[in-house]
């Protein structure tokens, strides 16, 4: 389903120019659970941005369903981000004037689904995720799990084929944190690809494919729970 | 993405910066403020203007002796032109589409009675004076239609007059001695107020040939021609000047019609209405660049929101119509309130300073709001073009 072929990206950051992705190859199908991990400035995260369709490669080719990413201008882009794609990050970026179900709603204001719809879809979201006496409450009056519950909510509201969650425990004590896992894995075992990248290694042993990046190129990419017997090599951070 | 979903988001970040959204919104409001109140001005100013213009009639025309090249009389009346004579009016008469005359000559002197005197204006003028100027009778009537050659000794007191000379007692049957001629009062006329300076109730009308002869004038100074409503001022001031040249053979004379005059004065009093709505409008800019600072502000404050939105759908269209709905619905509040402080204080002063008119038409209100609006829309398309202009990534790594 996620197609990247020799994909590039350089930034330049002051006179010097950095590579954050070096011709990345690398191949997701449907309902797969990866993890990305390896230390901070090994292109992890450009590499989920690209993927979120957030960031554009330099070179290099990228599918998404068979059809070619790097040709759709900004709108087109924007389209897909709304109904294929959900984002679920590690400051949550819930909108900090707006209630939880307001945040939740965004998407589909963005998208322009009628208003009946929405009110439908937040009731339910809101039930699912277990914050129905939170659903009036602003950000600030919401602990953290609760923060990144609504956030999840607002990810999948849209019913999107690809989750992408960048350290979404990262910001949480182990409780939560756990239970936010455990929220993103049943999302998945509902054949919602999940991509996630984190620096927890305990985390990232948990899906069933990791990868391991390292100066902007993949360094390794296994399932060990098929592949090899006994607990994954440890990361290396 | 709707229109009412922007204006609703709009809201709640206005409402997230109450204190700063009030205080751009005054800006605003009291550049609308400006404006309505000083084009209420300057429309009642013109309006005021344009009905003392008109309160002698719309369908005049007036001729003068003497040519000039310029609109109004030449002062001097040079040898060679020929005088504006009574026979002159008779012949303007009979022009068809003319209802009326009115011949006028005019001077000062003293009016006396008994021992009481008053310097004043003499004026010498046909019997439709009153009908034609619009002038209304208060007690008795006007001057009677003698044979203009060899009117009756009869005087009509304006009011201010009347009330020097005769205090609260009937003038009427009453001999006054007009520049030391003997006249019967057989009318007394209302109150007009003062026209441009010219205090018409602080004057005496007597028949125009008798004031021709006090005076020891020639020439008239002015014959009034009243026409149909429904002709134009160019056809019958064209045949006034037709005849007039056959009688007098050269054209020694000024025409002017009221619909010249009220047009250029029109025109004056309308660039003064905008110019002073210009000042306002001033007012109205400043108010403007405060939205644009503070929409700036907002872009900058929230690029992690921005980043998060372009994140979970939204495109660079729909964040640039985001922002700049923001601004339109800050001006839009602003100008609402403007509107009703502009047209409040106009109102205020309409009340209490009734010198001073102000008329605010409504359609200028509307005009007033879709300018607050367009100020909004222009004030947010920087700062919004900024927003859009983001990359995604690095707005949501913005803190």
């Amino acid at each position: 389903m996620i197609s990247l072929s020799r994909i590039k990206r350089v930034f330049t950051v002051g006179d010097e120019e950095v590579n954050a992705l070096r011709d990345v190859d690398l191949d997701i199908d449907t309902g797969e659970y990866v993890s990305i991990m390896g230390p901070s400035g090994s292109g992890k995260s450009t590499l989920l941005n690209m993927i979120g369709l957030l960031d554009r490669p330099d070179s290099g080719t990228y599918l998404l369903e068979g059809e070619d990413m790097t040709r759709l201008d900004d709108s087109q882009q924007a389209a897909l981000r709304r109904h294929k794609i959900g984002f679920i990050f590690q400051f949550f970026h819930l909108v900090p004037r707006m209630s939880a179900a307001e945040n939740i709603e965004l998407p589909m204001m963005l998208a322009g689904m009628a208003v009946a719809e929405r009110k439908k879809r937040v009731e339910e979201a809101v039930e699912a995720f277990g914050l129905t006496d939170r659903a009036r409450h602003r950000p600030d009056q919401l602990s953290g799990g609760q923060r990144q519950r609504v956030a999840i909510a607002r990810a999948t509201i849209m019913q999107p084929h690809i989750l992408l969650a960048d350290e979404p425990t990262g910001n949480l004590d182990r409780v939560s944190g756990n239970e936010v896992i455990d929220i993103l894995e049943s999302l998945n075992r509902q054949q919602i690809t999940l991509i996630m990248v984190t620096h927890d290694p305990e985390l990232g042993r948990r899906a069933r494919r990791q990868i391991h990046m390292v100066d902007g190129r993949i360094e390794s990419d296994r399932c060990p729970s098929i592949n090899e017997k006994g607990p994954a090599e440890q990361p290396r951070e | 993405m709707f229109i009412r979903d922007i204006v609703r988001l709009s809201l709640s970040s206005l409402m997230d910066q109450r204190m700063r959204s009030f205080l751009t919104i005054l800006g605003i409001s009291v550049g609308i403020a400006a404006v309505v109140l000083l084009t209420s001005i300057g429309e009642g100013i013109q309006k005021f203007t344009l009905a003392e213009f008109t309160q002698f009639g719309t369908n005049l025309i007036g001729i003068n002796p003497g040519r000039s090249t310029t609109l109004g009389t030449s002062g001097a009346i040079i040898n060679n032109v020929r005088p504006l004579s009574i026979a002159d009016e008779e012949a303007l008469r009979r022009i068809p589409g003319v209802l009326d005359t009115v011949s006028v000559i005019q001077g000062n002197g003293p009016v006396e009675f008994a021992k009481r005197s008053r310097r004043t204006t003499i004026l010498g003028a046909g019997p439709s004076a009153s009908k034609v100027w619009q002038i209304k009778v208060a007690k008795g009537r006007f001057l009677p239609s003698d044979d203009s050659r060899a009117a009756r000794s009869f005087v009509v007191l304006g009011s201010k007059v009347k009330n020097e000379l005769f205090r609260d007692a009937n003038p009427l049957g009453q001999i006054v001695r007009v520049a030391g001629e003997r006249y019967r009062v057989v009318g007394v006329m209302e109150s007009k107020g003062q026209m441009l300076g010219f205090d018409l109730d602080d004057a005496v009308y007597i028949p125009t040939v008798r004031a021709m002869s006090l005076f020891n004038q020639q020439s008239l100074m002015e014959i009034d021609l009243l026409y149909q409503n429904d002709l134009q001022s160019k056809t019958i001031a064209e045949r006034a000047k037709k005849l007039l040249k056959s009688r007098h053979g050269a054209e020694d004379f000024t025409i002017t019609t009221q619909e010249e005059m009220l047009e250029i004065l029109g025109s004056v009093l309308g660039i003064l209405t905008m110019a002073v709505g210009g000042l306002g409008a001033i007012s109205l800019l400043v108010g403007g660049v405060g939205v644009v600072t503070i929409m700036t502000i907002a872009v900058n404050e929230r690029t992690p929101e921005i980043g998060l939105l372009r994140a979970i759908g939204a495109d660079r269209r729909q964040i640039l119509w985001l922002f700049i709905g923001e601004a339109a619905v800050l001006a839009g509040i602003g100008g609402l309130a403007g509107l009703l402080l502009g047209t409040v204080i106009a109102w205020l002063l309409g009340t209490f300073v009734p010198a001073l008119p102000t008329h605010t038409p409504w359609i200028y209100a509307v005009y007033a709001e879709l300018l607050a609006i367009g100020i909004g829309l222009l004030a947010g398309v920087l700062p919004a073009r900024h927003a859009a202009g983001l990359n995604p990534v690095e707005a949501l790594r913005a803190e």
